[in-house]
Parts: structure tokens; C-alpha cells; sequence
């Protein structure tokens, strides 16, 4: 790299706004059109988790998501952000269900002629384990009301880090017609920690992030597929990036449609063999776009 | 978990109501709202038992500045003083804005 051009990106990673380092609200407010963010049951609401004080847990007045409707390039939109320093982003009945009935009316606009954008800010560790059953069954209708949604307009999924996406809400993300992603996002159905428990620190050390990320980091998960767009943590790049997954309109074929690709790729693995991610990315060899 | 009430006098009204914060570790979301009568009121809910006399410190230090008609409500999940402080500074600030 020349001088001049390390100077020139200096200036640019400097003068980059973190997405990362933004609250579920402001990361909904950056990606919709300037001006035009309206939360829906904000927390002077307070529609809480009835569950967590009976289990000593002071509960969040939104429960942890944000739902705001405004517009993306004029269009309007729905955007539900997850707030993953609130017990870890997990979806419990009132999350989840918040999250659940937005897609759902939004889904109503649709099918009435009148089309909502739908960006899902998935930052998670999944269902939370307070609430069991309640957050499962919300987890369910969060994949029913996308897969229904989608026959209309795509949806399009963000994962920026540092939590991630996991457990049932990365079927969610896996549900969605565009994923994108930075390198610090990880999206997989368990987190390391849960596989290091289950299956002990030979299978995989939790505590080796280099070796967390190959398998499960987003710069992964773009090199195999299954992921449309790689970006670096800039909340413009991340608002630009969502705007252009709109313009391509529906995918020829949803990812998670595309039943017999997905069959052959696992059939071309060998589980005797040990297996990591240089290795899946010269099996997959690349992407299996729509 | 505790629940701490506290009451203020006030000297002014509160022209809108503002939400600062998380309920992340460390962090606490502070709901500050007109309240119903020319006083304020502020509710506490934190994760932490046994530390009403700090609590009532900080807030009667920040009231003494303050002096909103707000009704507050606090859901902390093991801030420090200095966060807690920090947080309704920040709301404070919000409601000038």
C-alpha cells in the first residue's frame, strides 16, 4: 500500500461511524431515511417481560426490541432492531412477539397492496432460557410471518456483531431473501460456548476466537455462501448495503429454497474427517447465490 | 430485586419525556416523564439488594440541581453510583435539548 493511500484510508476508518457501538434505537434510526424513524411500542409503553422479575431479573420497558416504522428511500419500511446488551438480545414471549406482530401487519399492507420494507437487525443469542416454551413458540411465528412476508417483498436480515445471531433466530436469519453481514458478526445454530460444554474443549475451544470466527464469522460465512454482503462496521455502508438488497427485488430462489444445492453440499462431507473452514470454503467453493 | 420510592419537591415542570440507558450489566435505563402533580417521583427497580441508603444519596444529590416535576423510573442492573449519576445527567440533558 502506497503512503498516500494509507493516509486516504486512515481518514476514512477514522471518519467511519460505528455500527457496532450503536443501541438497538440508533442502529434502527441509521438505517432509515433521515428523519423518518416512528418507534412502535417504544418503552413508555412498557410492554415488559411479565417473567423475569417472578425470577429476581429487573426487565427492560421495551424488552429489548425496537420496532420502528419510516421509510428507505422514500419506500416505507419496518425495521425490528435487537437490543443484545439486554440479556444477551434473547427473545422471550414479549420480544419476540413484538417482533412477530410488526412482520405480521406489515405482511397485512402487503397483501392489501401496500408494500413495507422489512429490515430484521438480528443481534442474539437466541430464545431466552427464563421463558422456555413462550419464547420457542414467538420463534416459530418470527420464521412463519417471514417465510409469508417474503412472497412479497424481500426481507432482508443484518447481523453486525458483537453478539451475533444464534440458536432459533439464526433459522431466522437463514429464513431471510438477503443476509448481510461484517466481519465481526458471528450466525450459527450454537454458540462455541454451548459447544465446548456439550461436547468438551477437544471439539472446540470456545476461548480461541481466531478459531471461533474461521467456522462461524461473518468473512466465513460470505466465503461459503451463505451470506450476500461482507461489510466493514460502518453504519453507512450497513444503510447503503440494505437499500441495495431492496433494489434487486425477490431472489430468483430464497436460499433456504434451494433444498437439492444444500443436500449436495453436505453430501460432499465427510464427518470422519476433520473439518475446518479453509477446508468447507475449497468443498463449497464459493458462492450459491440466486 | 428491590424497589426503592423516593419523592422530590420540584421547581419547574417538565416539558417532554425522554428514555436514556440499557438494562445491560453495569447499566441501568432511566424513563423520565412529566409527572402527574408538581412533584418528583422516582421509582427504582434494581437487580441489587441492600444499597437504598446509596441510592437515596445519588438521587438526593441529583435533585438538588434537577429540580424537575418528573416522574422517573430507574431499571438498573448493577450500576456503579457514577453510572447511575451519569445516566440521569444524560436524561437531564435530554429533556433541556
Amino acid at each position: 500500500m502506497s503512503a498516500v493511500a494509507a493516509v486516504r484510508n486512515h481518514r476514512q476508518f477514522l471518519g467511519r461511524t460505528s455500527f457496532i457501538e450503536m443501541g438497538a434505537r440508533e442502529r434502527a434510526r441509521s438505517i432509515l431515511d433521515e428523519g423518518s424513524f416512528r418507534e412502535l411500542l417504544g418503552p413508555f409503553d412498557r410492554l415488559k417481560s411479565p417473567w423475569l422479575p417472578l425470577q429476581g431479573i429487573v426487565a427492560q420497558a421495551d424488552d429489548g426490541v425496537v420496532l420502528a416504522r419510516g421509510t428507505l428511500d422514500g419506500k416505507p419500511a419496518l425495521v425490528a432492531a435487537i437490543e443484545s446488551i439486554y440479556q444477551g438480545g434473547s427473545m422471550g414471549e414479549v420480544s419476540g412477539a413484538k417482533i412477530a406482530g410488526a412482520l405480521e401487519l406489515a405482511l397485512r399492507d402487503c397483501e392489501q397492496g401496500k408494500p413495507v420494507l422489512p429490515v430484521l437487525l438480528l443481534e442474539t443469542g437466541g430464545v431466552r432460557l427464563q421463558e422456555a416454551n413462550l419464547g420457542l413458540a414467538v420463534i416459530a411465528e418470527i420464521h412463519a410471518a417471514i417465510v409469508a412476508l417474503r412472497r412479497h417483498v424481500p426481507v432482508i436480515g443484518v447481523i453486525s456483531g458483537m453478539v451475533g445471531c444464534f440458536g432459533g433466530m439464526s433459522l431466522a436469519a437463514a429464513l431471510c431473501s438477503r443476509l448481510i453481514l461484517t466481519r465481526q458478526a458471528r450466525l450459527g445454530m450454537n454458540g462455541p460456548e454451548v459447544i465446548e460444554q456439550e461436547a468438551g474443549i477437544a471439539e472446540l475451544d470456545a476461548s480461541d476466537r481466531a478459531l471461533v470466527w474461521s467456522l462461524i464469522g461473518g468473512e466465513q460465512r460470505h466465503a461459503v455462501g451463505l451470506v450476500d454482503d461482507l461489510l466493514e462496521d460502518d453504519a453507512v455502508a450497513i444503510a447503503a448495503s440494505v437499500r441495495a438488497a431492496f433494489a434487486q427485488g425477490l431472489p430468483r430462489q430464497e436460499r433456504s429454497a434451494q433444498v437439492e444445492l444444500y443436500l449436495e453440499r453436505l453430501a460432499a462431507i465427510d464427518p470422519q474427517q476433520p473439518l475446518d473452514g479453509p477446508a468447507l470454503r475449497a468443498i463449497w467453493h464459493g458462492a450459491a447465490q440466486s | 430485586m428491590e424497589k426503592i420510592e423516593l419523592d422530590y419537591p420540584a421547581r419547574h415542570a417538565v416539558p417532554r419525556r425522554v428514555h436514556v440507558g440499557v438494562v445491560g450489566s453495569g447499566d441501568l435505563e432511566v424513563l423520565l416523564e412529566p409527572s402527574p402533580d408538581q412533584r418528583a417521583h422516582v421509582l427504582v427497580n434494581t437487580s441489587v439488594d441492600g444499597f437504598g441508603v446509596v441510592w437515596k444519596s445519588v438521587l438526593d444529590r441529583f435533585f438538588e440541581r434537577f429540580g424537575g416535576a418528573a416522574s422517573i423510573e430507574i431499571n438498573d442492573f448493577g450500576a456503579t453510583p457514577g453510572t447511575v449519576m451519569l445516566r440521569l445527567e444524560q436524561a437531564a440533558e435530554a429533556v433541556r435539548a
